[in-house]
């Protein structure tokens, strides 16, 4: 008994000390960088030097100084403030459609392995058929129907995001509604809903919040495309998509600051998500 | 003598999908099975791997409908699976089933004392401080102390994860609990453990175990009457001591031959002086 009950005490220090040996700087950076991002787009208005839509001028197109860290803008709005406050429409937006498509996909995914049957078959061949339809086509499509701004894309993107968290999520809970816990709670009497919240969803978890990170970065990238061809937000809104864009000219005249900056915003912010949606992954998979 | 759970007639036939160079076609996982099983009482169904245990023990759970035949509990026969919630939970505190891989049979995700108090919230109107009380006695019962209760399954080992599979299969006080090669997986002196217990607990709840294994030494142990199956069928059926002492069947023999009974030292220790 002695030897059975000592086994959970050794197995602590020993895990614990190969987690220390695992800093991984890739992971600690991308941590760090998500939240600041989150931080500097709730903190934008302490943060910020400018007011983001303070036009001035007389101090248009200038190029980096004390005053205006990243120079200023074609109107003369300051640089610097533009992008900290640009981070609040460039992660909204993301935000919206992982909740909606990861939300949707688990749903109906959870449903699908729970009925199976037709039903899945059904689900199935739909996301099949969903996942010709590129995102981008779709947004630009929604766009067309119901105008600019941020609603259409966001709404186009989790539809288009739904079935590819539909299809990771399903084949997760496939594996887990076949093992014999499932089976236990069936024969338990457990209501089918109370088994795919109370045991199947936090079983598949982990996998579910890797995809979700994963596709906030994708489709960070994605809404920065559609506002740089003008058809996601609008001017006079700082969202770092439509300042690429904005700065294009500026760019062509020698004073790349503009774009670069809102730029460099998009990509970092984009490989940090994927990373750590990476990692997410594969610890989800180590404990599966 | 009285009757708790009666098998009439079993039988299961699965379709079996096209193989390479083979047509599809049907398994007759069992065929034709039949016996009877008192209240309390102790039996234990034997065979060889692919011998059909599994799937007699199955169907007796609900968890696979027969092709053919009846099965009785208290000369009732069982409802059907999917009959509502007041049928389903009725079902549940019939018959309940401890499984044999303990790794993949508790939720990951649930500390043990969790798993046991959804049951007793799902079946019983109690206030907290009862099921609060309830578990407790239960994991006494199976013997885990106040800290492993807590715990989830990843921290406990085998056999404690086996003692918390019973704790919570016996919470809904179950008339039948199967137990399919529920002490297989475990270490022999931790499945010495856990067959006094089950002892114990039979003695204690009156519950009956329908007990699947293909070890005989266990079946010896644990079982009153026993239930040799070879290919789908019946070969041998009667108490175990008759069974297991005087075998009549020539497959049963042939099983017996293969398990290693007292006086029987394991070939390995014995040369090990020499090869070591
Ligand atoms: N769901 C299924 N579909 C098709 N064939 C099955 C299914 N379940 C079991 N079988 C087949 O039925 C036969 C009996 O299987 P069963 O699992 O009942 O045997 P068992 O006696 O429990 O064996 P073991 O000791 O290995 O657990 C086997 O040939 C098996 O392949
Ligand atoms: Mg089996």
């Amino acid at each position: 008994m002695t030897a059975v009950t000592s086994t959970p005490v050794t197995a602590a220090p020993s895990s614990r000390l190969r987690r220390w040996r695992k800093v991984d700087p890739v992971l600690i950076l991308s941590v760090l960088w998500c939240a600041l991002t989150v931080l500097v787009a709730v903190a934008a208005p302490l943060l910020a030097p400018y007011d983001p839509s303070q036009t001035d001028i007389l101090a248009a197109a200038q190029g980096p100084s004390a005053q205006h860290w990243f120079g200023t803008d074609a109107v003369g709005r300051d640089i610097f403030s533009r992008v900290l406050y640009g981070a609040r429409l460039s992660l909204l937006g993301p935000a919206l459609v992982v909740v909606i498509a990861t939300t949707a996909g688990t749903t109906l995914a959870i449903a699908a392995v729970w009925f199976g049957g037709w039903f899945d078959r059904v689900l199935t061949r739909v996301l099949d058929i969903a996942f010709a339809f590129p995102p981008l086509l779709l947004a630009v499509l929604s766009v067309v129907l119901f105008g600019p701004g941020l609603t259409a894309p966001v709404v186009a993107l989790a539809v288009a995001y739904t079935p590819y968290i539909a299809r990771v999520v399903r084949s997760a809970a496939l594996r887990e509604r076949h093992l014999p816990y499932i089976e236990s709670c069936t024969l338990a009497g457990l209501s089918g809903p109370r088994i795919c919240v109370r045991h199947i969803l936090p079983n598949v978890l982990p996998l579910v919040r890797a995809q979700a990170v994963t596709s906030l970065g994708s489709s960070l990238l994605d809404l920065g495309a559609i506002s740089f061809v003008g058809l996601g937000i609008q001017p006079p809104n700082a969202e770092w998509g439509l300042m690429v864009s904005d700065g294009r000219t500026a760019l062509l005249n020698g004073s790349p600051q503009e774009s670069l900056a809102a730029g460099f915003m998009i990509i970092i912010t984009v490989v940090a998500f994927n990373m750590l949606g990476e990692r997410l992954a594969e610890r989800a998979e180590v404990r599966a | 003598m009285s009757e708790l759970l009666g098998l009439e007639n079993l039988r299961k036939v699965f379709p079996v999908r096209a193989a390479a160079g083979e047509p599809a076609g049907e398994l007759v996982a069992v065929d034709d099975v039949s016996f009877t099983l008192p209240p309390g009482g102790s039996l234990a169904v034997v065979g060889e791997s692919g011998s059909g245990k599994t799937t007699v023990a199955r169907m007796v759970a609900g968890l696979e409908t027969p092709t053919s035949g009846r099965i009785t509990l208290d000369g009732e026969p069982r409802e059907a699976a999917r009959a509502g919630r007041g049928a389903r939970k009725a079902r549940a505190r019939q018959i309940q089933m401890v499984f044999q891989d303990p790794y993949t049979s508790l939720d990951a995700k649930q500390t043990i004392e969790a798993a046991i108090e959804e049951l007793l919230r799902a079946h019983f109107d109690w206030d907290a401080d009862r099921r609060r009380e309830r578990v407790a006695q239960l994991l006494a019962q199976v013997g885990l102390d106040k800290r492993q209760g807590g715990a989830r399954p990843r921290a406990l080992s085998g056999g404690q994860r086996q003692r918390a599979a019973i704790a919570r299969a016996l919470a809904l006080e179950p008339r039948l609990l199967i137990l399919d090669e529920a002490v297989a997986a475990l270490d022999v002196s931790v499945q010495a453990q856990i067959i006094n217990l089950l002892a114990d607990l039979r003695a204690e709840t009156g519950v009956a175990y329908l007990f699947i294994s293909h070890d005989l030494g266990v079946v010896r142990q644990i079982s009153d009457d026993c239930v040799v199956m070879h290919r789908g069928r019946v070969v041998e059926a009667g108490r175990t001591t008759t069974v297991l002492d005087d075998p009549q069947d020539p497959y049963t023999r042939r099983l017996l031959s293969a398990v290693p009974r007292p006086g029987w030292v394991p070939r390995r220790r014995a040369t090990s002086g020499a090869s070591a």
